[in-house]
C-alpha cells in the first residue's frame, strides 16, 4: 500500500534500481524489527507464569497419616486442589477386583493419570492408603466420599462397595479412584506423585523419580 | 497471492474505510519536508501512550489496591514474578519520560507558533492532554503506597481545601475517607486505571483529527497549503507521511528507546528523581517525611504554589499558570508563527521564560528558605509576565519578513 | 535550541539524602561479590533476625542468587523449620518491640533503597556511648535511635570526642567532632568489624532489589540489539531521504 511520491520526475533505471536496494532494506529492517517484537514478548508472556510466592505456595505438603483410622477420609491441600487420603480395610482392597467389569479403566492404562509407582491394583505405594487428587475428572468439581453401605438416598446402586459421587454430572469412582462405565468423566482420578518419608509421613508432590514436582 | 490480498482489501474497503483512512492519515497526508528534531516528539509522545498502557495492564494483573497490601504486591511485582522488575521499571521510568518528551512537544508548539490559526483547536486539545497526563501520573504516584505517595497526596489533595466554603467538604469527597485511606487507594486505582486512559485515548485520536484537517506546521511557520501543484492540488513543499515520516520516526522512537533502555537498566531511580528514596518507606499515616516534594514533573507548579504566601491565592495562582497556556493561541499578537522571523523581543522573553521555568522546576525540589521563595517569586512574576505581556510585546515585535517556501 | 534537551539533563542536581549534616562513609560495596554476599547474609540472619523481618525476600531466591543450593542455605541461613521457598519472616511480636524499644523495628527488605548503602554503612559504625539514652547509646547518622548497639562486641565501645564552635550569632556549641574508641585494644576488631559491616551493607543492598544483578547483565544485550536496529533504520530513512534531497 506504500506509495511513492514522484519528487524527483520521470522514471529511469536508477529509480528501477533504487526499488530492489529498497525492497531489501524494507525486508531487513522489518525482520530485525520483528526479531526485536519478539524479544520484547518475552518478559511479558514470562511475567503470567506463576510467581515464584505461588511455587513457594505449591509445594510439596507433608502429612501426618499416624492417627488415621480405618476407612477414614483425610483431606489436605496441595496446589489449592483437595488431596484425599483413604486409609482402606482388607474388605474394601478385596472388593477392588470384583468392580473390574463395571469400571473404563480397571488397570490404570492411561499413563498420565498416576505415576508408574501407582500402576497397580490397589492404584498406591501402600495398598492401604490411597492418594489422589480430589477433583472429577470431568469438569473440576469435588466428588463425595460415599462409604460402603451408605449409598442409601443417594442416586447410585445398592451394591456399592464404596468410593466417590460427583454431585455435579453424577460421576462415580471406586475407592481406587476408578471411574465407573456410563458416567460423565472419561478418566480414573489422578495420583498425584507422593512419597513415604517414614511409615507415617506421607510427602505430596515430590517422588524420588523426578524430585519437586 | 497477491491476488488474494487485493480481493481481501477490496472485501474489507466495501465494509470499512481501511484504505481510505490509511490514505488520509499517512500515504497521503502531505506534511512539511522541512521537519526538524522538535518534530520527533510527538510520534514519541504516542510511542510512550501505548507503552504506559500495556506495561500498565502487566501490572495491574498483579498490583492490589488495598492499603494493607499494595506496598508488598510491588515488592511481589519486584521480586516474585518474572520480569517483574522490568516491567515496573518501564512504567515508572515511562512516566518521567512521557513528561519530558510532552513538555519538549510543547516547547516545540512554543517555538514555531505551532498554536496560531488555524491551530488553535489543535492546541486546546493538547492541553487537555496535558492536563489529563497530570492527573494520570498523580493517581498513578499513589499506588505504590510509600511514604511519598501518601504524603504528596496528602498535600496536593488538601489544596482542594483551601476553596472557600465547599473545599474541605470537596477534599473529604475525593478522598472518601478523612485522610488519604484505603478508599482512596481503591478509587484512585481505578481512576488510574480505567477513567483517565480511556480520556487519554479517546483525546489523543481528536488531537491526531484535528491535526489532519489543519495539516502541520513547520519550523519556517509556512502554510504549505497555500503553494499547490496546480494539477495534482498536492502541497509543493509536501511529502506523504508515509513513507517519508515513518522511516523518519522508527530513527526516532529507535534512538529514544536507547535512551529509555539505559535508564531502565543501569539508573531505574535516577538519582531518586524517577523513583525517590522516601517512597522505599511504607505510607504511614503517623509519620509525615522531613521534606515532602512532587515528582519532578510538577515542581514549578509546586514552586508557583509556594511562592504566593496565601493559601487560597496560592492554588489560585497555580491553577492559573496553568489555565494560561489554554489562552496562548489568543496572546501571541504577532504577524509571524515561527521564532525563526520573529524580533528580538520576543526571543529575549522565550528565553526568560526558560529561565523562570527552569528555575522554578529547581525550586520546587527544594526545602523553602526566605530567600529562595523571593526567587520563586521573581520566577513566578517572570513566568506569567511572559504570557499576560504577550498581546503588547509580540505586537511592538519587529518581525522579519517570511519567505514563500519552506526552507531547509 | 538544540543545546536545551542536554541542559535539561545537566539541571538535575545530585540528590543528597538527609544526614543530619554528617559527613557519611562510603560503602564501596559490590553486590557482584558473593563471598561477600555470603558474610553478609550470615551475619543478617544471626545478628539482625532477632528483630528484624525482610519479609519481600525468599531463602530459595538467595541461595540461587548468591550460589548456594538449597540444603547450604537451609544449613546456614535457616534455624527454625522454615521451607526454602519462604520469606525472612520473625517472630517477634510488633507490640512487644513497640514497649522494648519504643518502636518496631522496620522491616530491612528494601532499606539500601530508603536509605542508601552509603547512610547504613556509616550508621552501623556510628553508634557511640551516650548515658542520657534508654540503651546507653546513641548513634551520629540517627539521633536518639531506638535501637540498641546489638554488636558492640564485634566492634568494641565508641564514645565520642567534642570540639567547640562558635555559630553565627557569637554562641558557642560542643558538637560531636568523631568518635573513638574507648578501649585502644579494639582497634584490630574495630577494623575487622568495618569489614563485616561492608559484607552486610553488600547484602542489605542486594535484597532491596534481587534483580539488579540481572537487570545489569540484561541491559547491555538490549541496547547492543537497538544499536544495531538503528544502522538499519538509519540505512532505510537515508535511502528513501534521497528523494527528497
Amino acid at each position: 500500500m506504500s506509495s511513492t511520491a514522484n519528487v524527483a520526475g520521470t522514471k529511469n533505471t536508477a529509480e528501477i534500481q533504487d526499488k530492489s536496494k529498497r525492497r531489501f532494506l524494507v525486508a531487513a529492517t522489518a525482520g530485525v524489527g520483528a526479531v526485536g517484537a519478539g524479544f520484547a514478548a518475552v518478559p511479558f508472556v514470562m511475567s503470567l507464569r506463576p510467581s515464584a510466592k505461588t511455587q513457594a505456595a505449591g509445594a510439596p505438603v507433608e502429612i501426618d497419616i499416624s492417627k488415621m483410622e480405618m476407612g477414614q477420609l483425610l483431606i489436605v491441600e496441595w496446589r489449592g486442589k483437595p488431596v484425599w487420603i483413604v486409609r482402606r480395610t482388607e474388605n474394601s482392597l478385596a472388593d477392588l477386583p470384583s468392580l473390574n467389569s463395571k469400571l473404563s479403566d480397571p488397570d490404570s492404562e492411561v499413563t498420565s493419570q498416576q505415576p508408574d509407582y501407582a500402576k497397580n491394583p490397589a492404584r498406591a505405594i501402600k495398598p492401604e492408603y490411597l492418594v489422589v487428587i480430589g477433583i472429577c475428572t470431568h469438569l473440576g468439581c469435588s466428588p463425595t466420599y460415599i462409604k460402603k453401605g451408605a449409598a442409601a438416598g443417594n442416586d447410585i446402586d445398592d451394591d456399592w462397595k464404596g468410593g466417590f459421587f460427583c454431585p455435579c454430572h453424577g460421576s462415580k469412582f471406586d475407592l481406587a479412584g476408578r471411574v465407573y462405565k456410563g458416567v460423565p468423566a472419561p478418566t480414573n482420578l489422578v495420583v498425584p506423585p507422593y512419597i513415604y518419608l517414614s511409615n507415617t509421613r506421607i510427602l505430596v508432590g515430590a517422588d524420588s523419580s523426578k524430585g519437586v514436582a | 497471492m497477491d491476488k488474494i490480498l487485493t480481493a481481501s482489501l477490496e472485501w474489507v474497503d466495501t465494509r470499512f474505510p481501511l484504505t481510505k483512512m490509511w490514505n488520509e492519515h499517512l500515504a497521503q497526508y502531505y506534511a512539511p519536508k522541512n521537519f526538524n528534531m522538535w518534530y520527533y516528539f510527538g510520534s514519541l509522545a504516542l510511542v510512550l501512550l501505548v507503552l504506559q498502557i500495556f506495561t500498565g495492564i502487566f501490572l495491574a494483573v498483579n498490583y492490589k489496591p488495598d492499603a494493607t497490601m499494595a506496598f508488598a504486591s510491588v515488592e511481589h511485582i519486584m521480586r516474585d514474578i518474572d520480569y517483574g522488575w522490568l516491567i515496573r521499571y518501564m512504567h515508572s521510568t515511562g512516566a518521567s519520560f512521557f513528561f519530558i518528551v510532552i513538555y519538549l512537544h510543547m516547547f516545540r508548539a512554543l517555538l514555531y507558533g505551532s498554536y496560531k490559526k488555524p491551530r488553535e483547536l489543535l492546541w486546546i486539545i493538547g492541553m487537555f492532554i496535558y492536563a489529563c497526563l497530570m492527573a494520570e501520573s498523580f493517581l498513578g504516584y499513589l499506588l505504590p503506597w510509600g511514604q511519598m505517595s501518601f504524603w504528596g497526596a496528602q498535600v496536593i489533595i488538601s489544596l482542594f481545601g483551601a476553596i472557600p466554603y465547599v473545599g474541605e467538604d470537596l477534599a473529604v469527597w475525593i478522598r472518601g475517607d478523612y485522610v488519604i485511606g484505603d478508599a482512596t487507594l481503591n478509587r484512585f486505582f481505578v481512576y488510574h486505571v480505567v477513567l483517565v486512559p480511556i480520556l487519554l485515548l479517546a483525546l489523543a485520536a481528536v488531537h491526531i483529527i484535528a491535526l489532519h484537517e489543519v495539516g502541520s506546521n513547520n519550523p519556517d511557520g509556512i502554510e504549505i497549503k497555500k503553494n499547490k501543484d496546480p494539477k495534482t492540488g498536492i502541497p509543493l513543499d509536501g511529502i506523504p507521511f508515509h513513507p517519508y515520516y515513518t522511516v523518519k520516526d522508527i530513527v526516532g522512537v529507535t534512538v529514544f528507546l536507547i535512551l529509555f533502555c539505559t535508564v531502565i537498566f543501569y539508573a531505574p531511580e535516577m538519582g531518586g528523581y524517577f523513583l525517590e528514596h522516601n517512597n522505599f518507606f511504607p505510607a504511614d499515616p503517623m509519620k509525615t517525611p522531613e521534606h515532602i516534594e512532587p515528582s519532578w514533573y510538577f515542581t514549578p507548579f509546586y514552586a508557583i504554589l509556594r511562592a504566593v504566601p496565601d493559601k487560597f491565592l496560592g492554588v489560585i495562582a497555580m491553577g492559573a499558570s496553568i489555565v494560561v497556556l489554554f489562552f496562548l493561541p489568543w496572546l501571541d499578537r504577532s504577524p509571524v508563527k515561527s521564532i525563526r522571523y520573529k524580533g528580538w523581543i520576543f526571543k529575549m522573553a522565550l528565553g526568560l521564560f526558560i529561565v523562570s521555568f527552569f528555575g522554578l522546576a529547581y525550586l520546587g525540589m527544594q526545602p523553602s528558605t526566605p530567600i529562595k521563595t523571593n526567587f520563586a517569586q521573581i520566577f513566578t512574576t517572570m513566568y506569567f509576565a511572559f504570557f499576560l505581556l504577550m498581546p503588547w510585546y509580540s505586537k511592538i515585535d519587529k518581525t522579519k519578513p517570511v519567505p514563500e517556501r519552506v526552507t531547509d | 535550541m538544540r543545546r536545551l534537551i542536554p541542559a535539561l539533563i545537566l539541571l538535575l542536581p545530585t540528590m543528597v539524602l538527609a544526614s543530619g549534616g554528617i559527613e557519611l562513609q562510603k560503602a564501596n560495596n559490590d553486590i557482584s561479590d558473593k563471598a561477600s554476599l555470603q558474610v553478609g547474609a550470615k551475619l543478617f540472619v544471626n545478628y539482625c533476625m532477632g528483630c528484624h523481618s525482610a519479609k519481600y525476600v525468599r531463602f530459595q531466591r538467595i541461595g540461587k542468587d548468591l550460589g548456594l543450593n538449597d540444603d547450604e542455605v537451609q544449613e546456614n541461613l535457616m534455624f527454625t523449620a522454615e521451607k526454602i521457598g519462604e520469606t525472612m519472616t520473625i517472630a517477634m511480636n510488633g507490640d512487644d518491640a513497640n514497649k522494648w524499644f519504643g518502636v518496631i523495628p522496620p522491616d530491612l527488605s528494601v532499606i539500601a533503597r530508603a536509605r542508601g548503602t552509603d547512610w547504613l554503612y556509616s550508621y552501623l559504625l556510628s553508634f557511640y556511648l551516650d548515658p542520657s539514652r534508654p540503651m546507653g547509646v546513641n548513634n551520629l547518622v540517627f539521633k536518639d535511635v531506638g535501637m540498641p548497639h546489638v554488636l558492640w562486641e564485634q566492634q568494641g565501645w565508641q564514645k565520642p570526642v567534642y570540639e567547640t564552635i562558635t555559630d553565627k550569632d557569637g554562641h558557642s556549641h560542643e558538637v560531636i567532632k568523631s568518635l573513638a574508641l574507648v578501649d585502644e585494644a579494639d582497634q584490630e576488631k574495630a577494623e575487622q568489624y568495618k569489614k563485616d559491616m561492608r559484607h552486610l551493607v553488600n547484602f542489605l543492598d542486594y535484597i532491596g532489589e534481587p534483580a539488579k544483578l540481572e537487570r545489569h547483565s540484561l541491559g547491555w544485550k538490549v541496547l547492543l540489539f537497538l544499536f544495531i536496529f538503528l544502522m538499519f533504520a538509519l540505512a532505510l530513512k537515508k535511502e528513501y531521504w534521497r528523494d527528497i534531497h
